[in-house]
């Protein structure tokens, strides 16, 4: 009797323990399935429809039906066999070069200027820095806009009072160069902060013994630069270089809003305005899901290296 | 830092140093002080030819010019609602998932990193085609709620990567003991996770609403109705709407629109470039 009874006790405690074990291994799913489902349904299923709408024409009459026409892959052919799509693309990848180098050249410059600098001046600058960090993008444009406008733009003013040359009433939106040039400025001018500060937190681990032996031996700065500070700023400015290169590529708002809507034309899109005028406005969702696909593809290659080491970053707990 | 050696020359390397780190804070602040100078300046310093650097009698009127815009209170709400319910849920959904990430091993972990990551690297523009449709067809262009879910696709990965960075600040011990003497997990989450989290939340919770107030090109997509946009695409519209551009008004209406975001920014400020060294915030 009291064997038996040990054994049904026993039996029923090791079944307990067997659904306790996986009550606690199902805990981690539970926590991470309301995120999975909510990204699954507004992310996941648009997708879905992403490529479903690049094989079909659809129009705003099909959005009204709510059933698109399929073409198979005309949609394909048409966009790549468009001269704009090229144009666009290379003006695209020539900007972002253009921009990240800036940005990066830039930043790296005033993060080591900031070591240089006295305290007063450091704390000023990075406020400043920080100022310019939170405004928001769409200020940021209406600003620029107003600081370069033809009639009294402060900009030209002040470099006509610098002799920099003649820039009363200079109209800076009348070339694509000038146009695209001004949206440089722009950007670099919002980037500029996150890269420094991240920068000048990197640079606070470059051991000094080091650098003043190096000086001590005769290294002239430019070597102490480049064989001590950069390796040590390696896998920050790897990550700071991807993610200026992700966000530049498909930059919107700031191309879209200065240069402004009624300017724009194919002989001045970047990417993400070419697939919103083309795809969105013009109400050719087909073609503008191709496009968003070529885009997405080509963003998802450049990611490729950044998202592997910030998933080892994060796989390290 | 200043040593004996060539004292002169070092100061004076220093003095030229810090007149570049001056100069550098003037023109990087300029704009942002050009805003402001220009909101609280009379019409006619503002048109005229030679500018005037500081408004001596500042005035109040493009203020108001700006606030009885049409639209402007409607979609200040508008930007409120969508900002406090996109951050009110996605904060929820995302410690929760956290916390997995930060405690737990699990099968399927790293694949769901690589969405988390992925996700944020996504261009917006790439993904206004398949939501203005898929909203379309359920009738949620227009809506807020549309804006609201389509928003929490950017801002749910990212505030699981941020917190994730916080709760890996908290040492594990510290829940572990509390096991010990008999807690059960819902109490060390009650009792000691979240009290301690407090701060990661309310930073994260900051850069979300920052993240989402600036937001423009969805809400320029997915919104046509003026009564129901928010405050960035009506401040985008501000010049469309006058054939003479008021920039009184404009730069008036801008810095109201920036200052929420600049007091929250610098509040959590120290928090933020910790979070951004964690994971990546939209530029």
């Amino acid at each position: 009797m009291a064997a038996a009874a040990e054994t049904t006790l026993i039996r029923s405690r090791r079944r307990r323990r067997f659904w306790n074990r996986t009550l606690q291994a199902s805990i981690p799913y539970g926590l991470i399935v309301p995120v999975l489902v909510v990204i699954g349904v507004i992310l996941g299923y648009p997708l879905y429809w992403l490529v479903k709408l690049s094989t079909q024409r659809y129009g705003l009459f099909e959005l009204i039906r709510h059933q698109g026409v399929s073409v198979g892959l005309d949609n394909y052919r048409s966009v790549l066999h468009d001269q704009i799509f090229w144009h666009t693309l290379l003006r695209t990848v020539v900007f972002t070069v253009v921009n990240v180098s800036l940005t990066m050249v830039a930043g790296m410059a005033i993060a080591l200027l900031l070591v240089r600098v006295s305290a007063v001046v450091r704390v000023l600058v990075t406020s400043g820095l920080v100022l310019v960090w939170s405004m928001p993008v769409v200020v940021a444009v209406q600003i620029f806009y107003w600081m370069t406008n033809f009639q009294n733009g402060i900009v030209n003013y002040v470099l006509t009072q610098l002799r920099i040359g003649d820039f009363f009433q200079h109209d800076w939106y009348a070339t694509t160069f000038s146009q695209l040039s001004l949206v440089t400025v722009l950007i670099v001018w919002g980037a500029l902060p996150f890269v420094v500060i991240t920068l000048y937190a990197g640079l606070a681990q470059v051991p000094h013994d080091l650098v003043e032996a190096a000086e001590v031996d005769g290294a002239r700065p430019w070597r102490v630069f480049r064989d001590i500070t950069l390796p040590i700023l390696r896998p920050i400015l790897l990550i700071l270089t991807s993610l200026s290169i992700i966000w530049d590529f498909g930059v919107f708002t700031q191309p879209f809003l200065l240069i402004g809507p009624s300017k724009i034309t194919s002989g001045n899109y970047l990417m993400s305005v070419y697939l919103f005028e083309e795809g969105y406005f013009k109400s050719d969702f087909g073609r503008g899901a191709t496009i968003s696909i070529l885009m997405l593809l080509m963003v998802a290659a450049l990611s490729v290296a950044y998202v592997r080491k910030m998933v080892r970053i994060g796989d390290e707990p | 830092m200043s040593g004996p050696r060539n004292g002169r020359g070092r100061r004076a390397r220093q003095t030229g140093w810090n007149l570049v780190g001056l100069a550098l804070f003037v023109v990087m602040v300029f704009p942002v002080f050009w805003m402001i100078s220009t909101a609280f300046k009379s019409n006619d310093q503002i048109v005229s030819l030679n500018p005037t650097w500081f408004p001596l009698h500042p005035t109040l009127q493009h203020f108001r010019d700006a606030i009885d815009k049409p639209f402007f209170w409607q979609d200040v709400r508008n930007s409120l609602i969508v900002v406090s319910v996109t951050v009110a849920i996605s904060i929820v959904l995302s410690f929760l998932a956290a916390v997995a990430l930060a405690r737990y091993r699990f099968a399927g972990r790293k694949l769901f990193i690589v969405l988390v990551i992925g996700i944020q690297m996504l261009p917006q523009a790439g993904l206004i085609i398949p939501l203005y449709v898929v909203l379309a067809r359920y009738h949620q262009t227009n809506a807020l709620t549309g804006l609201i879910v389509t928003y929490m696709t950017f801002v749910l990965p990212f505030s699981v990567w941020t917190l994730r960075g916080f709760l890996l600040g908290i040492p594990k011990d510290l829940e572990e003991a509390a096991m010990v003497d008999g807690s059960t997990r819902l109490g060390v989450f009650v009792k000691i996770l979240l009290p301690l989290m407090g701060p990661g939340l309310v930073a994260t919770s900051v850069f979300a609403f920052i993240t989402t107030w600036n937001e423009y090109i969805f809400a320029r997509v997915l919104l046509n109705d003026q009564s129901k946009q928010t405050v960035t695409v009506w401040l985008s519209g501000f010049l469309g709407s006058s054939r003479h551009t008021d920039w009184g008004a404009l730069m008036a209406a801008s810095t109201v629109t920036a200052i929420p975001v600049v007091v929250f920014f610098l509040l959590v400020q120290r928090k933020i470039a910790f979070g951004l060294t964690q994971g990546a915030v939209r530029g």
